[in-house]
């Protein structure tokens, strides 16, 4: 388009642009508030006027990761001497790393971490896996009430969480699966097929009927065609879907709050159950915090021209 | 039925033949799903209810006692729970009017070519994409009274967002419309980019103010995308359990969901908030059936 543009136009184009920057920059803030406390000397994630620029360090990681007890009298200067680096900077802080024999105990945290992998992970393939089969069928053939069976599935994930966790609760009581990786991985199942199915229905409709039809005359059974024909077009369709249902399983709170408490526990109830009584340490729950948050800002980028069909279950493609 | 496929291949051909059929197919792909939907969603539904008619208590060993629609004239007499739907209601109106004024002007200002809009429009999606309970733990340090940048930056003092009654829901509504924003931004931006260049270049030519074209042009096109937007935030928000909860502990935020967690999973009072859960489950699907009704008709266009 060759549009004249008057000098008014061009002012208000610039405007615009300037106020894009300073509202992405306030957007940005909170974010920037979390990765910087993440590096900051204790002190500093609580000092008034807040602070903005620092010597970054690393020393709220290794808190994050070791149990330490505040140390009664100043740590003996050989035994200091002779600590690696990152034990030093816990010294520093007057606290010393708890040990069983010479083994470094970790915290919870790691734990809580690979429980959050554990369950997103197992979940999101089970729940991409299903949803990619019938999207296939609702996709190609003809099914009775497939209006009504689609919105039966949507509205699946609409049940707010807390709803459907109290009888939920009460039948995992019964069958011993409370507080266990696989009754959450269930759940998330559950609330991701549904989505996972609209998902994969708009990418399994965008792909040629025609490219089975070719395959079937050439003499591959459905099945064949399904796997060596259908699949392949699909991919970048089943790595979308499970990007998305990843993220919503590893941000899940409420089930993991009311399902599990210790065995099974992820991330998201167990950053906030950090928090406690008496003064809280910032920097160890921001770098917490940003562990958590990285992968998940790393796959934003990488969805970044699929986010409007996930938010809106494939409805809107652009 | 002969052939169930929407593909047209003749049933007598060599190529239907082989190997299962489509009928056999179809069956295998779908009902595993729905099967499995209907024991993990459908079915606790069905117990949910049948206990919400009783006085049966999750933590008590006693037996539970039939106690007919006792559960629900206490609920809906009870103001305790009116004020928890009012606070939601406030919640939900505060919130997500931000959410949609915030989200459509910030798409307003994106809808033009600038370098590295990609970058941007990406950068400005990420509160979205992020873990509510642990954003929203975070949110208590940018609010803090003693050394939260928030009160710095803005000349506050020690205002206490969070443990003032009159500010908390207020307090986590921004938050969620900082979170959420972007939501409405990312819907507004495809409805601005489906319309067509040539009504605007018409509108141009014919000296029509910037209001004009806006209100006759810009929004009549946006607004079934932006009614998807309404729909969908209004049904989320009315939900909203993990930001409130993990951002403050005031009466005066306790939204519907918070009520009903406490109520099953700390007084453990299992057959009345299986009926306030029922109450609930009514109204979010009236809303859900709205929603799925428009979704539809957008796809259609």
């Amino acid at each position: 388009m060759a549009a004249v543009r008057t000098s008014s136009e061009v002012a208000l184009n610039r405007a615009a642009i300037v106020a894009v920057l300073v509202a992405t920059l306030i957007f940005l803030a909170p974010i920037y508030w979390i990765a910087s406390t993440a590096f900051k000397p204790k002190e500093l994630a609580v000092s008034v006027p807040p602070t903005v620029l620092f010597q970054p360090e690393v020393t709220p990681f290794i808190r994050l990761f070791t149990k330490r007890v505040q140390m009664q009298k100043p740590v003996d200067p050989q035994v200091y001497e002779a600590a690696p680096w990152w034990e030093k900077r816990i010294y520093d802080g007057g606290e010393r790393v708890l040990k069983v024999g010479k083994d470094v105990q970790l915290s919870q945290y790691p734990n809580r971490f690979m429980n959050s992998l554990i369950v997103a992970v197992i979940s999101t393939v089970l729940a991409v896996g299903m949803g990619t089969f019938t999207a296939y069928g609702f996709s190609r053939f003809k099914v009775a009430g497939e209006a009504d069976l689609l919105f039966f599935i949507l509205s699946t994930r609409m049940l707010p969480p807390v709803v459907v966790a109290i009888p939920m609760f009460l039948m995992y009581r019964m069958v011993g699966l409370n507080d266990s990786h696989i009754g959450l991985i269930i759940l998330y199942v559950a609330f991701n097929l549904s989505f996972s199915v609209w998902l994969m229905k708009g990418f399994m409709d965008e792909i040629p009927k025609e490219y089975e039809e070719a395959a079937l005359v050439d003499g591959y059974t459905r099945m064949q065609a399904f796997f060596k024909i259908v699949l392949p077009e699909a991919a970048t369709g089943i790595a979308a879907t499970a990007v998305f249902c990843f993220i919503t399983a590893w941000n899940e709170y409420a089930f993991a709050l009311i399902m599990t408490n210790r065995r099974a526990q992820t991330a998201p109830p167990f950053i906030p159950s950090q928090i406690g009584s008496g003064l809280p340490d910032w920097t160890t729950i921001a770098a917490g915090t940003f562990l958590f948050l990285l992968p998940v800002a790393i796959f934003t980028f990488l969805l970044r021209n699929h986010l409007l069909r996930g938010v809106t279950f494939g409805a809107i493609r652009k | 039925m002969a052939s169930v496929a929407l593909t047209h291949l003749d049933p007598a051909s060599r190529a239907a033949a082989r190997g299962w059929s489509d009928l056999t197919i179809r069956n295998l792909f779908i009902i595993p799903t729905l099967v499995f939907l209907i024991i993990f969603n459908i079915f606790p539904l069905i117990y949910s209810l049948g206990y919400s008619f009783t006085n049966f208590a999750a933590n008590r060993s006693e037996p539970w006692q039939f106690v007919g629609l006792q559960n629900y004239r206490e609920l809906l007499s009870d103001d305790h729970i009116w004020s928890n739907f009012i606070i939601t209601a406030k919640y939900v109106i505060v919130s997500v009017a931000g959410q949609m004024i915030v989200g459509f002007g910030l798409a307003l200002l994106l809808n033009r070519s600038f370098p590295m809009k990609g970058l941007i429009t990406t950068l400005l999606l990420l509160p979205m994409m992020m873990s509510a309970a642990v954003v929203g733990l975070f949110w208590q340090l940018l609010y803090s009274p003693s050394w939260g940048p928030i009160n710095y930056v803005f000349g506050l003092g020690d205002f206490a967002w969070l443990s003032n009654p009159d500010s908390a829901l207020y307090a986590v509504a921004i938050t969620d419309i900082w979170m959420w924003s972007p939501f409405v931004m990312l819907l507004s931006l495809a409805g601005l980019s489906a319309v067509p260049q040539h009504l605007y270049e018409a509108a141009a030519i014919d000296r029509a103010g910037w209001w004009y074209t806006f209100t006759r042009i810009t929004l009549p096109l946006v607004s079934p995308i932006l009614l998807i937007a309404l729909i969908f935030r209004t049904m989320e928000a009315f939900k909203t359990f993990d930001i409130a909860y993990t951002m403050t502990t005031q009466p005066t935020a306790e939204l519907i969901a918070i009520r009903l967690y406490k109520q099953a999973f700390q007084q453990w009072d299992t057959g009345k908030s299986c009926a306030l859960a029922y109450i609930v489950l009514i109204m979010v699907l009236a809303i859900t059936n709205l929603y799925v009704k428009y979704l539809n008709k957008v796809k259609e266009r």
